[in-house]
């Protein structure tokens, strides 16, 4: 299946085109890592944005799984639109696929999509609310 | 005449590479250089490889500065000259400067075929021609073995260097009745047509640039926008951007479109495109006398897929760990072009130059050594630092595998028993998440805005920290501010 294929089917893209998702496909590369390859690190400045087309990966603070994440799943947006660098490890745990996104082009298609903005603000606020709940 | 002994029959090797261009080559030379075992095979019966044939419009896209400011046998010299492969020996460094006519700093194709055969006459790079890989299978014990012309070769790790030169064409229905890039030839065949290139990359503003002075009318159109801050830095600036440079100041005949092709009918001798916009709401239709899919390469990695090989980009390319084997399927390593499937950091989405000569012929160096320690527990020469301010200055302010691997290689100096050592030249991926002693690795890195940034990490106690120094209008960094900057980090 192809990138655009698969993004028209990942609920942050349902809203745009598939003449919208081939520019998504074709603009951004695709990158595959090895099971136990780290994809976000730490305290690193630059990281980027990462949505999950097929594998699962693990967001690792200090050797403590906090989460686990599976096709369709996006992380890196808050480092990404802060500009600071991230505070947990993001380590594939199968053979990973995943769309990179660099920081200065989330911002552009955030501007230029408002749809995928929408969806990008309600899953973040979704996660927030989960987050939330899990507190003591 | 007496027949000429070939080398390496069929057998067991430590390393068995697939490939005689410059990826091949490199990797053999550095393989030797550090007593591994290894045989070369290629199906072509010289060295060579993509060379032979591409570029089809026979000017390269990267340079070589014939006269600079270094001497041309100097480590320093390599980053003026971005073509040859690399040497300890004098004799051998630099090989494809002497071969150019100075007409323009970009060398042409025969000339870079020239330069790559001499380096592997003059080095002695022994290959087995004209002895092709046909299929793989793996072993109970895990080793590949390859099946080739000539029979089987079974190795602990084979090393791909095939380079990414099969015509690809993208999955859009009709495309099957176009041209390939591959498959243009003389540009006077083009005279007076309407030609629609499918495909904005390298090989796409190539053949339009190629055929711009006959044709009639040029569009280029894929879904991806072209992107003027990326390509200005680009190395297509130098000599392909002309199409898109008519295209923007309004030349009527040459058009740069964002739209995804949703088919291509043939109609008598003619075609017809049927497109839609990506970046703006439309349709267009065009009408043309020639299609050319410039939508392209892949690496030829024949069976391998079945065997669980993983790739990216429409399953063009290997994906790779930091050190190029594949992820999937141990033992399969990629050199040359391929090395391109693995990206690295990609900090703000820049990439490595391991898709140019420039880049993996670095990457071939460092994986010949990771091989030797993993293979044969080869241990590297660790030379001492005296002073680890002046070493790291000097290096990222002209070590060539840093200025060119930007993000991807970096150079470490560990510490070992209270003092300073060489630890060479590693991917940053691998110094930042392997396990090792307390180390420093400086690399070159750049930010959003192009600006370069030399970059220091250091790993203390297993932490690492990262500490970026300011840019420099020369890009000199071994001035007082920086000593000064670096001495606080190391301390």
């Amino acid at each position: 299946m192809s990138v655009a294929d698969t993004l028209g089917q990942l609920a942050l893209f349902a809203d745009l085109t598939p003449a919208q998702l081939e520019a998504v496909a074709h603009t951004h590369e695709e990158d595959v890592f090895a099971a136990g390859e780290r994809v976000l690190r730490k305290g690193l400045s630059g990281g980027n944005f990462y949505v999950i087309l097929d594998g699962e990966a693990a967001v690792d603070l200090d050797g403590q799984q906090l989460a686990n994440l599976g096709r369709g799943d996006f992380f890196g947006e808050i480092s990404a639109l802060t500009g600071e660098p991230p505070t947990t490890d993001v380590v594939a745990v199968t053979i990973l696929r995943c769309l990179v996104i660099p920081a200065q082009q989330l911002e552009r298609l955030v501007l230029d999509r408002p749809q995928f903005a929408l969806r990008l603000l309600r899953l973040e606020a979704r996660r927030l609310r989960n987050t939330l709940e899990w507190q003591p | 005449m007496a027949a000429v002994e070939r080398p390496f029959e069929p057998g067991d090797y430590d390393v068995v590479v697939v490939g005689s261009g410059p990826g091949g080559l490199q990797t053999s030379y550095c393989l030797r250089a550090l007593g591994v075992r290894h045989a070369v095979l290629s199906r072509d019966d010289c060295a060579g490889g993509m060379f032979q044939r591409f570029p089809i419009f026979q000017r390269l896209i990267t340079w070589t500065k014939p006269d600079a400011p270094v001497e041309r046998t100097s480590r320093e010299y390599e980053w003026y000259d971005h073509n040859s492969l690399l040497a300890d020996e004098p004799e051998l460094k630099a090989l494809v400067p002497g071969l150019m006519d100075r007409a323009f700093d970009l060398p042409a194709r025969a000339e870079m075929e020239a330069g790559i055969a001499a380096f592997a006459k003059q080095a002695g790079i022994d290959v087995r021609y004209e002895c092709e890989w046909e299929s793989t299978r793996i072993e109970d014990d895990g080793r590949l073995v390859l099946v080739t012309s000539d029979g089987e070769y079974r190795a602990r790790a084979v090393v791909f260097a095939l380079g990414v030169t099969e015509a690809w064409k993208a999955d859009v229905p009709g495309l099957e009745h176009a041209a390939h890039y591959v498959d243009t030839r003389d540009p006077a065949r083009y005279e007076d047509r309407d030609v629609f290139v499918v495909g904005k990359r390298n090989s796409g503003f190539e053949v339009a640039q190629g055929i711009l002075p006959w044709a009639r009318s040029i569009t280029l159109g894929s879904p991806r926008p072209v992107q003027t801050e990326a390509l200005a830095l680009s190395a297509l600036r130098t000599r392909y951007l002309h199409p898109y440079d008519e295209y923007m100041r309004g030349g009527p005949g040459t058009y740069v479109i964002d739209v995804t092709i949703e088919r291509i009918e043939r109609d008598g001798e003619r075609f017809r495109v049927f497109t839609r916009g990506t970046t703006w709401d439309g349709q267009l239709e065009f009408d043309v006398d020639d299609v050319i899919a410039a939508t392209g390469f892949r690496t030829p990695v024949r069976d391998l897929p079945d065997l669980g090989l993983v790739t990216v980009a429409d399953g063009r390319i290997p994906a790779l760990t930091p050190f190029w084997e594949s992820v999937s399927l141990p033992g399969a390593y990629f050199a040359g072009n391929a090395s391109q499937g693995a990206r690295g950091l990609g900090k703000r989405g820049a990439g490595a130059s391991s898709s140019a000569v420039n880049g993996f012929r670095y990457n071939a160096r460092v994986l010949a050594q990771h091989l030797a320690e993993k293979l044969d527990g080869h241990v590297p020469s660790r030379e001492p630092v005296d002073d680890v301010v002046t070493f790291l200055l000097r290096e990222l302010s002209v070590a060539p595998e840093l200025w060119v691997q930007k993000g991807y290689l970096c150079r470490v100096v560990s510490s070992a028993d209270g003092a300073y050592v060489d630890d060479g030249v590693q991917p940053v991926a691998h110094f930042l998440d392997a396990p090792g002693p307390d180390a420093f690795g400086a690399t070159v890195e750049v930010d959003e805005d192009g600006t370069i940034l030399p970059t220091l990490y250091v790993r203390r106690s297993g932490e690492i920290r990262e500490h970026q120094l300011a840019p420099h209008p020369l890009h000199d960094y071994e001035g007082e501010a920086y000593r000064n900057q670096l001495a606080g980090i190391v301390s």
